[in-house]
């Protein structure tokens, strides 16, 4: 039967700059992109590829003076023991330091009280169930960052940790989608709208309701103008041409 | 009279798949590995390729919703010209084709130009891709063939 490989971007080196876009990251070193998981279930794993597989956003975008939750989760393919820790770490935009700022270790959350989050970090996590999200409050420009998250599940232990990217706004930023179809919209609805009235005024001065000099005009008008066959009145000698 | 009218069809047929692949295709900047906009930007690694959504910028979209509103004004045409074939007076004017071609062309030239005026210089090496270079050839077809239609005149 079909085996089925496990995808995975490989990474030699680590970032040089952490940025969202393709473009600037791969100047000099790989992209380390999240690590993407098909299950193989029909593939028997052999032992040095099994290992944790942790999950985060890529990027999430929040309001300046909002609450944010960063959620981790991971994949093991052993039963969650009591021993699971969860750790987060913060790196600030442009800075090379990463600091620890929350860990989970022996069923007791360690948050940070020191920091630049002291305060403001809550655990909402549910380590039972591979759950390991931490909640931000109060953000403040300065939190723009990445924060990577490292879980281990004894004794399943390699594993590469994950990161997700945090922008902080003045205004949430227009999602994807919302000005194409706006524009769309607007225009095609133009587009009825002026059919519609075309056909009304046609409509109207047919019925005589209108009394347009268009009827004059039509005389005068150049023969072959183009015409659609629409509801001309029957006994109409005048030859009302639009 | 069946060969310019054949013709014409063509080259309506013609501009109608080149907006089609130019809006369909995330070609419009190439560089080494990667190929971005309009919708997706895709890479090749060492590792493999991976693709994501293209940025939700404002001028994106504008791209986007140009380059569909060309596609779907080119269509419209292609329908009216149709219908007005056979329901046109003899001796009168594919007006109505005519109006939705030229407004496709120039939503096409809008979208191109956006484009062209808001990518950005990256450092790494790119240029714009076939997308970009098929809408710019699509503009001035698409044009043409608009003011084929307003000349055309439906014969006895």
């Amino acid at each position: 039967f079909v085996f089925l490989p496990s995808y995975r971007l490989i990474c030699t080196q680590t970032c040089t700059q952490l940025c969202s876009d393709f473009a600037s990251c791969c100047v000099n070193a790989c992209v380390c992109l999240s690590v993407k998981f098909i299950p193989d279930f029909f593939l028997p794993v052999p032992e040095q590829s099994q290992a944790i597989v942790i999950y985060t956003g890529w990027e999430r975008h929040a309001l300046v003076g909002s609450d944010i939750r960063l959620s981790c989760s991971f994949f093991s393919w052993r039963w969650t023991s009591e021993d699971v820790t969860f750790s987060w770490t913060y790196r600030p935009d442009g800075s090379r330091d990463s600091i620890s700022i929350f860990h989970y270790t022996g069923g007791v959350p360690y948050v940070d009280n020191k920091g630049p989050f002291r305060d403001r970090l809550e655990f909402v996590g549910n380590p039972g169930r591979r759950d390991g999200s931490i909640l931000l409050k109060n953000l403040e420009f300065t939190d723009n960052g990445t924060f990577t998250c490292d879980a281990k599940n004894p004794p399943d232990i390699v594993g590469r940790p994950s990161s997700v990217r945090l922008l902080v706004f003045e205004k949430v930023p227009i999602q994807a989608g919302v000005i194409t179809g706006a524009i769309i919209g607007v225009v095609l609805g133009l587009l009825v709208l002026i059919v519609v009235i075309y056909y009304l005024m046609r409509f109207l001065v047919a019925r005589r309701v209108f009394s347009l000099s268009v009827s004059k005009h039509g005389k005068k008008k150049k023969e072959g103008s183009q015409q659609r066959q629409g509801p001309v009145p029957p006994a109409d000698p005048s030859k009302i041409k639009v | 009279m069946l060969f310019i009218l054949l013709g014409v069809l063509i080259l309506h047929l013609i501009i109608l798949i080149l907006l089609f692949v130019s809006t369909a295709v995330s070609a419009w900047s190439v560089g080494g590995q990667k190929s971005t906009d309009l919708w997706y930007n895709c890479m090749t690694n060492n590792g493999g390729y991976h693709c994501k959504p293209a940025s939700s910028e404002d001028w994106i979209q504008a791209v986007q919703a140009l380059m569909i509103l060309s596609l779907l004004f080119c269509f419209f045409s292609l329908i009216a010209f149709l219908y007005q074939l056979f329901r046109l007076v003899k001796g009168g004017r594919f007006f109505f084709t005519a109006i939705f071609q030229i407004l496709a062309s120039v939503f096409v030239m809008c979208g191109a130009i956006i484009y062209t005026v808001m990518s950005p210089d990256d450092a790494s090496i790119t240029q714009f891709g076939y997308a970009y270079v098929l809408a710019w050839v699509a503009f001035p077809l698409c044009l043409i063939s608009g003011l084929i239609y307003i000349v055309l005149r439906k014969k006895e």
